[in-house]
């Protein structure tokens, strides 16, 4: 028995050696070129948009932080004109959009559709194997996906740039000007840029891809998708994302308006919690001088009353500088998430699948 | 060689059990019928031979002994499952090209002069052919691989008489033309009665016959006489399965080889295969495995050579 089946394994050569891994590229592109190519024309598409957009919002800004003086009605015509380019995309809502969307209408269906229409008996018992089948898959698309979304984000970032004043402009474009800033934090820019934005959607890829195998059918797989990495989104952005380092904690009131202040509390004299009805009753009881002169509206005038009379106000918050910090770490997570989520794809096509 | 092997081979999809205590092996050189009726258990021992399927318990090995799945039987193994999943949005030729980079071996002379003679365009797409054409494709992907063993799943329930004649065909002439070994599972017996030389019968998860067809017909005949006699017979002889008429009764014995005396008053007749698999069919509790008979731990004859 064992010498016939030598005897075959050398009429076919050396049949150990597996096959090689290139192969699959043609196999993957074959079946996958019209999720590609719409993937392909979206994003060219809103790489157009942006870059178009991303001209207007430049040069709005531009013309807006070199007009003198600030005050004049010109410049105020010139801010307002800033503040309202590209108003549907300033808060980034819509380009949040497109990591679920990959994830779902290009990850889901790889799996499920093989195990839906039942080509997986095809594709499976070919010489390829299927484990490394679908790990070449799946290394193909994670890549291609990743590249183009990481160009993206690119554009994204320098999209956005405007928002976020260079720290040398901020001071003057925050006392002088009624310009739209925003915090490096804001929790719908945030993954929009940097590296976040690749990290995402392959992260929804990955998201998808399981689902799909998981599931077996697509529409389903589509919809728990979309559930699924919203939940993710939700869970990091809401929860996670503010406790990837330890928050700057200060009794100063003077937190700079890029901070992310995570939260806000004030203590009486003998370090005790103070509730807002103490607080209120306090501040009921200021006599007007206290408040400072008229005309001068200081935004911290009540605050400062309060530290006179003892109270400390502690805040926590992560300061602007820790911009990449974060973005390096949640990059980081992200595609470990996503490794991790292939790996059991894999374990789960391996050895769990019919 | 065996080309399937399995001892104790079960697979169980919740509580219910596809195939149970399963253990047989199919020699090499052979055009193998699995049959069975619908739910018995014939699907699950293939996808369990090709690895689609993981064992609840026992083994299965493949090729003389390679571990189904393993590299070398994915290599030699050729799977067509059943209803031709072939990716419909592709062409013929990207169905073909697809193949080939999917394998070590690819025959594409032959694929595409197979394609020609079925009149089959290569730049069609898989869901414009006929579902005889799709056979045909999915048959001749398979076979371009070259393989030592081809497994066919109900390759023919949805084929009309004519296609289904012309798939058999592309089949026996690779048996003939390249000594594949085939397996092919059906329960459509007159399409296997004519190109089966080994029978295996699977019926509620369980083999309850495995031989060459020649030893099977050989082994078994039927016997016609008076139905109040049947009974006493039945005392001596191997008696697969009876019918029983107002006068007459059949019974379906086993010998040894060897006509034995047929009683006064009674006529024996050699069997067909189709009669023999619907006797056994009737009678799911007799078995007919190779070694000594009627035992379900019998050796099977293709791990004694």
């Amino acid at each position: 028995m064992t010498t016939v089946a030598t005897a075959a394994d050398l009429r076919r050569g050396a049949s150990s050696e597996p096959l090689p891994w290139r192969r699959m590229a043609w196999v993957t592109w074959c079946q996958h070129r019209g999720a590609l190519i719409g993937v392909a024309l979206l994003f060219l598409t809103l790489a157009v948009g942006f870059w178009v957009g991303g001209l207007q919002l430049h040069h709005a800004y531009a013309v807006a932080v070199a007009c003198h003086p600030a005050s004049s009605y010109a410049c105020n015509t010139l801010v307002d004109r800033f503040n309202g380019t590209n108003d549907f995309l300033a808060n980034g809502g819509l380009p949040q959009l497109i990591p679920p969307l990959i994830g779902a209408f290009l990850g889901a269906p790889v799996l499920a559709r093989e195990l839906e229409s039942g080509t997986f008996r095809f594709a499976w018992t070919q010489g390829f194997g299927r484990w490394r089948w679908t790990l070449a898959k799946l290394v193909a698309l994670g890549v291609v996906v990743t590249a183009v979304a990481g160009a993206l984000g690119a554009l994204l970032s320098w999209y956005f740039q405007p928002y976020f004043p260079a720290a040398s402009q901020a001071i003057y474009v925050s006392n002088h000007l009624s310009i739209r800033t925003s915090s490096p934090f804001a929790p719908l820019l945030f993954d929009l840029r940097g590296v976040a934005f690749a990290a995402w959607t392959l992260a929804a890829f990955a998201v998808g891809v399981l689902a799909g195998v998981l599931i077996r059918r697509v529409v389903a797989a589509i919809v728990v998708t979309l559930v699924g990495y919203a939940g993710i989104a939700f869970a990091v952005g809401g929860y996670l994302r503010q406790r990837y380092v330890g928050p700057v904690v200060t009794s100063k009131l003077d937190v700079p308006d890029s901070a992310w202040v995570i939260s806000q509390h004030w203590l009486t004299k003998a370090g005790r919690p103070a509730s807002q009805a103490l607080l209120n009753q306090v501040l009921l009881k200021t006599p007007p001088a206290a408040l400072g002169k008229a005309g001068d509206p200081k935004s911290f005038s009540l605050s400062h009353y309060l530290v006179q009379q003892g109270f400390t106000q502690w805040t926590a918050y992560q300061p602007a500088s820790r911009f990449w910090t974060f973005q390096w770490i949640e990059g980081g997570c992200l595609v470990a998430l996503s490794a991790l989520l292939m790996a059991g794809t894999i374990w789960w096509v391996r050895r769990k699948v019919a | 060689m065996n080309v399937i092997e399995t001892h104790g081979l079960s697979k169980s999809y919740g509580s219910t059990w596809a195939l149970r205590d399963c253990t047989l092996a199919i020699p090499a050189g052979h055009v193998t019928a699995l049959v069975g009726p619908n739910g018995a258990g014939k699907s699950t021992l293939l996808n369990l031979a090709v690895n689609l399927a993981i064992p609840s318990a026992g083994t299965v090995v493949v090729l003389g002994g390679h571990p189904a799945g393993s590299p070398a039987a994915l290599d030699g193994i050729a799977f067509v499952a059943q209803n031709m999943p072939l990716y419909k949005n592709l062409s013929a030729a990207d169905m073909l090209h697809m193949t080939r980079n999917l394998n070590r071996s690819f025959d594409q002379g032959y694929a595409e002069a197979r394609l020609r003679e079925l009149d089959i365009p290569l730049k069609r797409k898989v869901s414009r052919l006929s579902g005889g054409q799709q056979a045909q494709l999915g048959l001749t992907l398979a076979l371009s691989r070259r393989p030592q063993l081809l497994v066919l799943d109900e390759p023919m329930a949805a084929l009309d008489p004519l296609a289904r004649h012309d798939f058999m065909a592309t089949v026996m002439t690779a048996v003939v033309d390249h000594g594949v070994s085939v397996v092919l599972s059906s329960h459509i017996l007159a399409d296997l009665e004519r190109v089966a030389d080994y029978l295996v019968l699977v019926s509620r998860g369980r083999v309850q016959v495995a031989g060459e067809v020649e030893d099977l017909l050989a082994c078994h005949q039927v016997l016609t006489g008076p139905a109040g006699e049947s009974a006493r017979y039945g005392e001596w002889l191997d008696v697969v399965s009876e019918l029983r008429g107002e006068a007459q009764a059949h019974l379906l014995v086993r010998t040894k080889g060897v006509m034995e005396a047929v009683p006064a008053g009674w006529e024996a007749h050699s069997v067909s295969l189709e009669e023999l698999t619907l006797a056994y069919l009737r009678t799911p509790a007799a078995a007919s495995l190779p070694g000594p008979a009627r035992s379900r731990e019998a050796r099977p004859a293709g791990v004694m050579q």
